[in-house]
């Protein structure tokens, strides 16, 4: 029995904008389960008086001074959008997916 | 039809509590994380780069003069600055931005528990914050083939970028209990509040027309001693009038819906500045998970206690204490200072007397007939084409008997066309107050001719009815006699 739901996979997939299929949503929990397991295993390492990692490199505090650099050329810029119009990217109706 | 109660009402049978998530832009010269420019109104997508639009192997860097607004307006704000700070990805699909995350933070936000006192009616409140964060803002979208240019009806979006990047800072308020059927006016008074601590602190121009300060309003009702009931959030209120009026929306929407047995639905509204009302929008419980989580590609932030403190002692004095210094420098009372503030002339009036008026002339002139002009035009007091300077040169005209009140309005017709100063204005339209007493008294003997009755009533000692031959003298001179010295040639004459 996977500790992974249907639901779950369907709703990760939707979030990701994913097309799953049925068939796809059985395979995937059965796989994720599987996945869920061994990451179980780093719960037994003894992590007692360590700091969670979020960067492998230990630097901090690495800013910029507030000087405008050049931007990319326009057209440059919308060469890697699939449809344009008006200087900008032409994208499907927003509401669709969320209505 | 959406049942409403009276606002009377709603608050007599429940309490309301707000809450406040205020967006401010920055007006930094460059993005959050990449070197783009952020000057405004540039042509669509010519203010972007592999970072902002998160082209493969693009590696941001966080743009240091946000970092130093930010913990500015936290400590503005009252707040404690983190020791250890980082930035988090808040994932989600919606083309106004290219990476399909926004960089911001979650659970170690710069800024941390603040709060900011606001006055109403006399009563102090304290609004508490519970964080300050730094994110970037997103992209312009232009929805088209809606009837509108609104979302709803589109057939397509049109998206511009150069917007997503800008620095803005997240301001968020604890929940505000205890401020019964006066939370409307308190929720305007802390965006007034906030829009003016960061605008003395020079970070941001905090405009809410031009959305530089977007303003979310939270809001539950309870009955008293109940738990506090399920909220809404009520987006896209863009003017310090639009929060008051969403507050007292959702307060008359809620409480009808609460009277009912109806439940409130946890969910973002949208309020129309045309109708003042509010609209569903996206529902909170199928809100997007966002899944965050710490941005691998920004190094943590340690902002150091010496540079801390270094911004902390480089606050300018906060804008509350500076009003009651100026009140008192300026000998007003609470309720003409109250005017001053709502009609946003604290600094206009400030630099007014900087530049040589006297405190009762700046007032004058920007609380009466500059007031008046702006309403008329639907602009703000600060965008009227006049400067302090000129108000200033204008009042010091009126002083020395250059000008009476009648020729000042007409040379203010002038300054605000653009022709120049107070003083080109009246030579070009030859606007000074006749001096030339042969030339006045011409005049007068020419009114006294034309009314023999008035002048008998005079000689009779009628000296009221001098008015009717003033009048006359001040036609034929076009307004430009000073009345007082008319007045006074008529009486010698008829007495």
């Amino acid at each position: 029995m996977s500790t992974i739901s249907r639901e779950e996979v369907a709703h990760l997939a939707r979030l990701a904008r994913l097309e799953v299929t049925d068939d796809e949503l059985d395979a995937f929990a059965g796989q994720l389960d599987v996945i869920l397991e061994s990451m179980k295993t780093l719960g037994e390492v003894d992590t007692e008086g360590v700091q969670p990692t979020s960067h492998a490199v230990p630097l901090v505090n690495v800013l910029r001074e507030d000087q405008p650099q050049p931007s990319l050329p326009r057209d440059a810029v919308l060469a890697g959008g699939p449809d344009t119009a008006e200087g900008r990217f032409r994208v499907p109706r927003i509401l669709d997916e969320e209505a | 039809m959406t049942k409403l109660n009276t606002y009377e009402a709603a608050v007599a049978a429940y309490e309301p509590v707000l809450g406040l998530e205020t967006h401010i832009e920055l007006d930094t010269n460059t993005k959050m994380f990449c070197g783009c420019s952020t000057t405004f109104g540039a042509e669509p997508n010519t203010q972007v780069c592999p970072v902002c639009l998160a082209l493969p192997g693009a590696l941001p860097v966080a743009n240091k003069a946000a970092v130093e607004a930010t913990i500015k307006i936290g400590l503005a704000l009252n707040c404690r600055i983190a020791e250890w700070t980082r930035f988090a990805r808040k994932n989600y699909f919606y083309p106004d931005m290219p990476k399909n995350f926004q960089t911001s933070q979650y659970e170690e936000p710069l800024c941390e528990d603040g709060y900011v006192e606001v006055t109403v009616d006399g009563e102090s409140y304290r609004v508490e914050i519970e964080r300050v964060h730094l994110e970037e803002d997103t992209g312009k979208t232009l929805h088209v083939g809606g009837a509108t240019g609104r979302i709803h009806g589109a057939t397509e979006s049109l998206v511009d970028y150069n917007r997503a990047g800008i620095p803005l800072v997240e301001i968020v308020t604890r929940p505000v209990p205890g401020t019964g059927a006066l939370a409307p006016e308190v929720a305007r008074a802390y965006t007034a509040e906030l829009r003016d601590i960061v605008r003395s602190l020079g970070v941001s121009d905090v405009r809410m027309e031009q959305g530089s300060l977007r303003c979310d309003v939270n809001l539950s009702l309870n009955k008293s001693g109940d738990e506090w009931g399920t909220r809404t959030e009520t987006k896209n209120v863009n003017s310090l009038r639009s929060v008051e009026r969403a507050v007292r929306y959702e307060i008359r929407r809620q409480s009808a819906l609460l009277d009912a047995g109806d439940k409130i639905h946890q969910e973002t509204r949208h309020f129309h500045e045309a109708t003042g009302e509010t609209s569903p929008g996206r529902s909170k419980e199928e809100a997007t998970d966002y899944r965050y989580f710490p941005e691998p590609d920004l190094a943590v932030m340690e902002p150091g206690r010496e540079w801390v403190e270094e911004l902390r002692a480089s606050l300018p004095e906060p804008p509350r204490q500076r009003r009651e210094r100026l009140q008192a420098e300026w000998g007003l009372g609470d309720k003409e200072m109250q005017s001053v503030v709502n009609a946003d002339a604290v600094d206009l009036i400030a630099a007014t007397i900087a530049a040589g008026a006297s405190a009762s002339g700046a007032v004058k002139w920007w609380l009466g007939e500059l007031s008046r002009r702006a309403n008329e035009s639907g602009a703000e007091l600060g965008s009227l084409a006049i400067t302090p300077a000129q108000v200033a040169e204008l009042q010091g005209m009126v002083d020395d008997g250059r000008l009476n009140d009648k020729l000042a309005r007409q040379v203010i017709d002038g300054v605000l066309a653009g022709e120049g100063g107070p003083a080109a204005v009246a030579a070009a339209r030859g606007l000074e107050v006749v001096s030339d007493t042969g030339a006045l008294e011409a005049a007068v003997d020419e009114a006294i001719a034309a009314n023999p009755d008035v002048a008998e009533k005079i000689r009779g000692g009628k000296h009221a009815a001098a008015g009717a031959l003033i009048g006359a003298v001040m036609k034929a001179t076009k307004g430009q006699a000073d009345a007082g010295t008319v007045r006074q040639i008529i009486l010698d004459k008829l007495s």
